[in-house]
């Protein structure tokens, strides 16, 4: 035993390097510095914003639910009806892909597909997607309907294949040793492990899809999106209100819903 | 009933994990394998049913020669081979008579386990079984609300309704309790018994090996190092098995705990079937 002598203790830093560990925090500071330097605010313009801003929200009110109220409900039934559809399709279709883009599920080439697959309907934001389906198939719900499909298949088959990889082994292993076929194994192993997260993901996305709908539109997809470009391009403020309180309403519905749904099924 | 002709496993890692070991297992023989962790214990067992690949050697269940299967032949294979895992491996969100019926995967077509419409001998037989370790009220409860001694009955009854000839067991009890733990081993070896079913057991719990296996084989760096019966576990093999250690304690407690435990034995079997 040593006596007297006191053992000090630090947490060792996370870069072991001074010299590294230093220069990235100086190196921020300096880019961050110059970042915010150029900059360029025009004042006068912000100031001019912000009145412009004032009566634009004035033109809101009060919302006129009445006069467009035709083009209203049919523009939330298409959205409606796209939501619903390229959900469906979506989900069903990113099943496979999903299968085969989890690491302990499927083998190295089919791995490498679907996971190529889903890199390159992840890489799109719905908007692009949707600008490209109006470009080949004209505009109309349609359009939307397949941008909205493909933006579902990336998103949904990514976290069933990442779920699939996060299984508890042991359980599959036990499945497998009874002499189960590969089918069987799927739905008496896998299926009960990630099913209640998916079914929580799936509504999700449902909700997502409705708001994506209203985006969509804009660009000729369809569906409220494109009731909501109208009432712009004609000045009919009021309208527009109405036709965001609308949409406002249902994401308020969808969301809550999606809570109570996931918390039942956990 | 399962004879192994010099096995070989090596992890594409280097790990040598089981060293020409060559064995046999008659029917209706439970045989506790004993080592230290990473002896090889449950890549042996898992080279038997072929969850792992051995590298090379022999396995035969019968007259089947299992290391050169195909797929679907080794499915076949399978279902004359029962498992029972360290911590249960139940699939926690299915129901017990899920689990139980899971057992007949290799017996019964998709569709009809898809839509869990399982032929009615098999529910029987579901039934019994968990009538027999005493479960039987709780068919419909999910295996998660179960208590660790009651996953592996589940566990158990899985294994036993594919009807095997050859039981698998990697550390049953390595998460119960003592008293489970022994209740545990009672029922696999009494279940062994009455079905004239081969076992092995794998086993880090020296005392509870000795109590219920009638061969103890040692392993230790993937090889065989004792073949024999409890009773000639002496300090010497242990030390060989598991390294230099005072053992007297051990042995000593078999001795006396052997005795105990037939009372308690007699107790516990009285507590699960009341004399009507």
């Amino acid at each position: 035993m040593s006596q007297g002598a006191i053992r000090r203790w630090k947490r060792p830093p996370f870069i072991q390097n001074p010299t590294l560990r230093w220069g990235l925090w100086v190196g921020a500071a300096i880019y961050l510095a110059f970042a915010f330097g150029t900059m360029e605010v025009n004042w006068d313009r912000v100031a001019e914003g912000v009145t412009r801003g004032q009566r634009f929200l004035a033109a809101f009110f009060p919302p006129d639910f009445v006069s467009r109220w035709d083009s209203i409900q049919d523009g939330i039934l298409e959205s409606l009806w796209m939501t619903i559809t390229s959900t469906v399709i979506g989900i069903i279709l990113s099943v496979p892909v999903g299968l085969g883009a989890a690491r302990n599920l499927a083998y190295r080439p089919v791995y490498l597909f679907c996971r190529g697959i889903l890199a390159v309907s992840r890489t799109f934001p719905e908007i692009i997607l949707a600008i490209f389906f109006v470009k080949l198939f004209g505009f109309g719900p349609f359009a939307g309907f397949l941008a909205l499909s493909v933006g579902t298949i990336g998103f949904y088959g990514k976290l069933l294949a990442e779920d699939i990889e996060d299984m508890d082994p042991v359980q599959a292993e036990a499945i497998k040793s009874v002499g189960a076929g590969w089918l069987q194994w799927l739905n008496y192993s896998v299926q009960p492990q990630v099913m209640p997260r998916m079914i929580g993901l799936g509504i999700y996305r449902l909700d997502i899809n409705f708001r994506e709908s209203a985006v969509v539109g804009i660009v000729g997809g369809g569906g409220i999106g494109a009731t909501l470009l109208t009432s712009f391009d004609r000045y009919e403020f009021d309208s527009a209100a109405a036709i965001l309180l609308v949409i406002i309403g249902i994401v308020m519905v969808l969301e809550y819903t999606s809570g109570y749904i996931r918390r039942w099924v956990q | 009933m399962l004879r192994i002709e010099n096995l070989e496993k090596r992890y594409q890692t280097g790990d040598h994990a089981i060293k020409n070991v060559t064995l046999e297992v008659p029917k209706g023989e439970v045989m506790a394998l004993i080592g230290p962790s990473g002896a090889g214990k449950s890549t042996l067992i898992r080279c038997v049913n072929r969850l792992v690949e051995p590298t090379s050697g022999k396995i035969f269940l019968g007259d089947l020669e299992l290391a050169h299967l195909n797929s679907s032949q080794l499915r076949r294979a399978r279902t004359r081979m029962g498992m029972i895992f360290q911590e249960y491996a139940l699939v926690e969100r299915l129901s017990v008579m899920e689990n139980v019926l899971s057992g007949r995967l290799g017996y019964v077509g998709f569709w009809r386990s898809f839509f869990r419409k399982f032929p009615q001998p098999d529910i029987d037989e579901a039934f019994n079984l968990l009538e027999r370790v005493g479960l039987d009220h709780m068919a419909d409860k999910r295996a998660d609300e179960l208590s660790g001694g009651q996953r592996q009955r589940v566990g158990i009854c899985r294994a036993l309704i594919q009807n095997p000839d050859l039981l698998l067991v990697d550390e049953p009890t390595a998460s119960l309790d003592p008293k489970t733990s022994r209740q545990i081993m009672r029922l696999i070896c009494e279940l062994c018994e009455e079905r004239q079913l081969a076992a092995i057991i794998n086993i880090h719990d020296v005392l509870l090996a000795q109590m219920f296996a009638r061969r103890i084989v040692g392993l230790q760096l993937g090889s065989i190092v004792y073949d024999g019966p409890p009773e000639n576990l002496n300090a010497e093999v242990l030390t060989q098995i598991y390294g230099e250690e005072d053992w007297e304690a051990t042995i000593e407690n078999v001795k006396e705990e052997g005795e105990e435990l037939d009372t308690a034995a007699l107790l516990n079997i009285a507590k699960v079937h009341p004399p009507s």
